[in-house]
């Protein structure tokens, strides 16, 4: 029983960290854009379909390294071409823009891919169970949570120490202000975006690995993000970080007593949350709201 | 009176065509089969548009409350009463009465949040659909029941075999929906929510309780929606969990913006568009998403007052 609480556990951190990777990205972008970014699931998948391509010529390290900035490319030049138009419109079109957007990386990737899915091999020493009791932790499972932990790491201080991270905070704060400061507001944008797209690539290169490549991958993680970002608080970064582990956990958590169950629960989580604190865990009144 | 008398033609236009629809539309490519669903969906876009194009409140969850009405009314068809009416009875209260229920718990958020929030609920009814197959037969959907004879006391009409029979009960339906709407629209109740609409702030310090405006506006906007999806159960015998999906719900709010969301017709012709186009588009090439996908981005960028707002402009320039 311990044995089984614990493997359901390590699978909800696991569940849960992907949801954390996707969360922050969308996160960065909702809060200096004002922009649901619908399309990160399809970002994500491409990010992982990338690396499957490469792999052949650039080995596992080469792909895990090249695919996200190639996916962040990818994600600067539809920023600048499409989402850019809609900054400051009423929030209907950026949906709706990023909507159609889904739509069109999703059956992109179907027909350049095919709908069939991929797998996507990993590193032999990686893909062994560390010691045969704990047989549900694979080394490629330590090496994703050691990944997601610098990926977070490198996120906030990114965001707390150098300049560009002080202004991208400082614009979710107040935008018009920091423009009027002499801030290349666009640019900045651009660059938040960007960022957001490569943790969205790197997690769709991780993906992969644990659990093979598929066209409609990315769609299904959106949710659990959303809510992740919705019960962390719309406006905090560690208010998402918290929140995709706790509805990580708490669904492995379900599993072990009520399989069926395991993805409503998170939306239980969520109505709770919003009942109780419609702000979120860690977000401020006035936010967005 | 040039003005009211050219709007009265134009309604006039409208109803002709509606009704006159399984005579003409064989000549253009079209059967009556493919005019119930234009119909039923542009319900559907309409009701959304009666939030978002009249209140200004987007609802990106709305699929829930059409789906649920789909599930409402199938499953009383099949376990409870071979009624048609029953069936479109039971399948408006559940979308409406789950969807009142949700909105008193969204009102106060607003814009962008208020979105989020209304599609990740409108999922919970996505999964409980795709979970609980025992009653909703899961990923395969509901299947099992058939849309009854209609009596009507001195005759019984078969809506089930008869497909231009169909088209009029639900045409029927659609009027009298559509007449509920602009009857609502037109009443101090559907000029506050104009007024809600244009400037929130200036409606509240007039008085006007927002809140409660704004859920009675969700409330009833989930009724019709529910309403709608009963038809859809009907029109296809059969309740689709894809229906209650939030891509569904991103369809609805397309075809409000394409046809116009200011105007009271848009969403219908911008179902008429859609509709035509995914069923034209579908039958030559299996990847018929990413055609939508260009449609969405398209009107984004190009039409985002829609055709109606487009043909205005283009008569004042």
């Amino acid at each position: 029983m311990t044995q089984l609480l614990l493997f359901n556990i390590t699978n909800g951190l696991m569940i849960g960290a992907f949801y954390v990777l996707m969360a922050l990205g969308l996160s960065l972008i909702l809060n200096l854009s004002g922009v649901i970014n619908f399309a990160h699931g399809g970002f994500l998948v491409i990010g992982g379909y990338i690396a499957y391509t490469l792999e052949p010529y650039l080995g596992f390290w080469g792909a895990l390294v090249a695919s996200p900035f190639l996916t962040a490319i990818i994600g600067l030049a539809v920023e600048r071409v499409l989402i850019s138009r809609v900054y400051g419109r009423d929030p209907l079109y950026s949906l709706l823009l990023t909507f159609g957007l889904a739509y069109i990386l999703e059956a992109g990737t179907r027909m350049i891919w095919g709908a069939q899915g991929k797998p996507f091999t990993i590193p032999e020493f990686l893909a062994k169970p560390i010691s045969s009791e704990f047989f549900f932790i694979t080394g490629y499972r330590l090496f994703m949570v050691l990944i997601v932990a610098v990926v977070v790491t490198g996120l906030f201080s990114f965001l707390r120490l150098t300049r560009i991270g002080i202004r991208i905070r400082a614009g979710t704060l107040d935008l018009e202000t920091v423009a009027g400061l002499g801030v290349n507001v666009r640019a900045l944008r651009s660059l938040n975006f960007a960022v957001g797209i490569f943790i969205a690539g790197l997690s769709g290169v991780l993906a992969g690995g644990q659990l093979g490549l598929e066209p409609t991958m990315g769609a299904g993680l959106l949710m659990p993000s959303f809510i992740a970002i919705i019960v962390g608080g719309v406006g905090s970064l560690a208010g998402t970080l918290v929140g995709g582990l706790l509805i990580g956990v708490a669904s492995g958590l379900t599993a072990v007593f009520y399989p069926s169950a395991s993805e409503a629960v998170i939306y239980v989580l969520m109505a709770v949350v919003l009942l109780t604190r419609p702000r979120g865990l860690f977000g401020e009144e006035g936010m967005l709201t | 009176m040039n003005e009211m008398n050219r709007k009265l033609s134009i309604l006039a236009a409208i109803w002709v065509a509606l009704v006159c629809a399984p005579f003409w539309m064989p000549y253009v490519g079209g059967y009556t089969a493919l005019g119930t669903r234009v119909l039923v969906l542009g319900l559907g876009a309409m009701s959304v548009n009666f939030l978002l194009g009249f209140t200004g409140v987007l609802s990106f969850g709305h699929a829930a409350w059409f789906g649920l009405g789909a599930y409402g009314c199938g499953l009383l068809l099949k376990f409870v009463a071979p009624s048609t009416s029953l069936g479109l009875l039971a399948g408006t209260l559940l979308g409406g009465v789950m969807g009142g229920l949700l909105g008193a718990l969204l009102v106060r958020r607003r814009g962008v949040y208020f979105a989020m929030v209304t599609i990740a609920f409108g999922q919970v009814f996505y999964y409980i659909a795709f979970q609980w197959s025992s009653l909703t037969g899961g990923d395969d959907g509901l299947r099992g029941f058939e849309r009854q004879p209609l009596h009507l006391g001195f005759a019984t009409v078969d809506i089930l075999s008869d497909s231009t029979a169909f088209y009029y009960f639900v045409l029927v339906c659609f009027a009298l929906v559509v007449a509920a709407m602009a009857f609502i629209l037109r009443s101090p109740f559907g000029r506050t929510m104009l007024a809600i609409r244009e400037n929130e702030r200036r409606a509240r310090f007039l008085g006007i309780q927002i809140e409660q405006h704004i859920w009675i506006a969700f409330t009833l906007s989930c009724f019709f929606m529910a309403f709608a999806g009963s038809l859809y159960a009907l029109v296809n015998n059969f309740a689709d969990p894809l229906g209650l999906h939030y891509s569904q719900s991103g369809n609805f709010v397309i075809m409000a913006v394409l046809g116009g969301m200011r105007r009271f017709w848009g969403p219908l012709l911008g179902a008429v568009v859609f509709v035509v186009l995914q069923d034209y588009v579908s039958s030559i090439t299996i990847n018929w998403q990413i055609f939508i996908g260009i449609l969405f981005v398209l009107v984004v960028l190009f039409f985002p007052r829609g055709l109606l707002g487009f043909l205005q402009q283009r008569k004042r320039a």
